[in-house]
């Protein structure tokens, strides 16, 4: 049996952006990393960045300093 | 790393192809541009890349190989510089969107009608759908020769006789097949055959082509400098210079002909054998496997070597995501850019999990991989 953590996942809408926030991140020394977007979230495809939940204020903080959008927020087990 | 995803791109590139890109840095000006003996050491290798490309796909002239910088660029030349209102064209469910796209474009802004062979859940198509779908004012079939989710092939050389029976044309999507199946586009009655550098070819990222037959007549969408006829005010006629305008990826190009050399030297039928053996090793290994389902026709005389399933029903994403992280086995989940084909699979909620091999693949590596996707199953099943 695999275990899941309840993690926040951040989607952009480009990989570009996706490509910032990890560039932005592992700067600032924020933890998370790239997974797929999951397909709870989106069918689309694309890159989401997952962090631990308690990263939710630095992770904001850190895309509020460089000007990045989400395309949205999210709670979900990974 | 075990590279499973040659689908997307193929990983690994014959030494000769990273060499000659490298001495094309070093050494060669702008085909086409001057006299000068850089210039026309530059233009004498696109001019090789365009005789191996013609040789491997039994295009009648070397001339009639146009360079572009993918196959979906190729696509949207083909597709915009063909059909015009009042045209309908007819494709299939198992485009991906680099044909989807571009029709379903023209179908919005140009007044040009599109039908679509539908796929069935094996993801084959019934033949005589283009029969039924065709119209006074149908003018092509566009349509991939295989699949890029499943691997299905499809039998270009009887959808040649029904568009040559028609007075059709054929535009052909070879994407997944340049490089990995022997493709004669004469002898199967296709008209226009794009296709890709850097998948099956081996060959850079940013190059990629067009084959035409003769007498086939395309509208350029670019216009520009062609070093030739530099006073007029349109774009030359002539092939390749009529969809060539703008300098080309020359050192993306001199890697594309030394990956034709490899090719040619090689021998695709060579290629595809190895390519089918180590997809059919690996589809062995994992159909059986309880919870597992693998996707597309395995009974098919021929196909690419492309094998896509799901485990269990976890997210696609999430089962590729695992054998990047814990195994190191590089696999492509999701839609895949193919969302008719999903939908006609009925895997657009989890998308699917898909698996590509390459010449430089091993037994080894599709056996690593048979075993990751067991012991997957074992941890993510309902008795878990």
């Amino acid at each position: 049996m695999r275990t899941k953590e309840l993690k926040l996942v951040v989607t952009f809408h480009t990989t570009a952006d996706a490509m910032a926030m990890e560039k932005c991140c592992k700067e600032r020394e924020v933890p998370g990393r790239m997974i797929p977007v999951p397909r709870a979230i989106s069918a689309g495809c694309g890159l989401a960045w997952c962090a631990p939940l308690d990263s939710e204020q630095q992770v904001r903080a850190v895309m509020d300093q460089v000007g990045l959008r989400a395309e949205a927020m999210h709670q979900c087990m990974v | 790393m075990i590279y499973l995803d040659n689908a997307a791109t193929t990983l690994h590139k014959p030494p000769q192809v990273i060499q000659a890109v490298a001495a094309a840095m070093s050494s060669m000006g702008n085909a086409g541009r001057g006299a000068h003996g850089v210039s026309l050491s530059a233009a004498r290798v696109v001019y090789d890349a365009r005789c191996k490309a013609a040789e491997l796909f039994g295009c009648p002239r070397p001339d009639h190989v146009i360079f572009t910088a993918n196959a979906t660029e190729s696509l949207n030349i083909a597709i915009n510089g063909l059909f015009g209102p009042g045209d309908h064209v007819i494709s299939t469910d198992l485009e991906h969107n680099s044909v989807l796209r571009p029709l379903y474009r023209l179908e919005r802004e140009r007044g040009v009608a599109v039908s679509f062979v539908p796929a069935d859940r094996k993801g084959n198509i019934d033949y005589d759908d283009f029969a039924r779908l065709l119209r006074p004012e149908t003018k092509a079939v566009v349509c991939t020769h295989a699949s890029n989710l499943t691997g299905n092939m499809l039998d270009l050389a009887r959808i040649g006789r029904f568009t040559k029976e028609h007075g059709l044309l054929l535009v052909a999507d070879c994407s997944q097949t340049a490089g990995c199946v022997p493709i004669d586009m004469t002898a199967l009655g296709v008209d226009v055959l794009c296709f890709t550098g850097h998948k099956g070819l081996m060959g850079p990222q940013g190059t990629g082509g067009l084959c035409v037959r003769p007498g086939v007549e395309i509208r350029p969408w670019k216009v520009g400098g062609s070093g030739v006829q530099s006073y007029s005010t349109a774009q030359p006629e002539e092939y390749p210079t009529r969809l060539e305008a703008g300098t080309a990826n020359g050192h993306g190009l001199a890697g594309l002909d030394a990956a034709l050399e490899f090719l040619l030297r090689t021998g695709v039928d060579a290629v595809h054998a190895k390519e089918k053996a180590l997809m059919r090793r690996f589809y062995e290994g994992v159909r059986a496997v309880e919870g597992v389902t693998v996707y597309g026709d395995f009974d098919a005389a021929d196909r690419a070597a492309i094998v896509t399933l799901n485990v269990w029903d976890c997210d696609s994403g999430e089962i590729s995501d695992i054998l990047a992280e814990e195994y190191a086995i590089a696999t492509r989940p999701g839609a895949h850019c193919a969302p008719r084909m999903h939908q006609a699979l009925g895997t657009v909620e989890q998308g699917a999990v898909r698996f590509s091999f390459s010449w430089y693949n091993t037994e080894q590596e599709a056996d690593a991989a048979v075993e990751a996707i067991r012991t997957l199953a074992a941890e993510t099943g309902p008795e878990s």
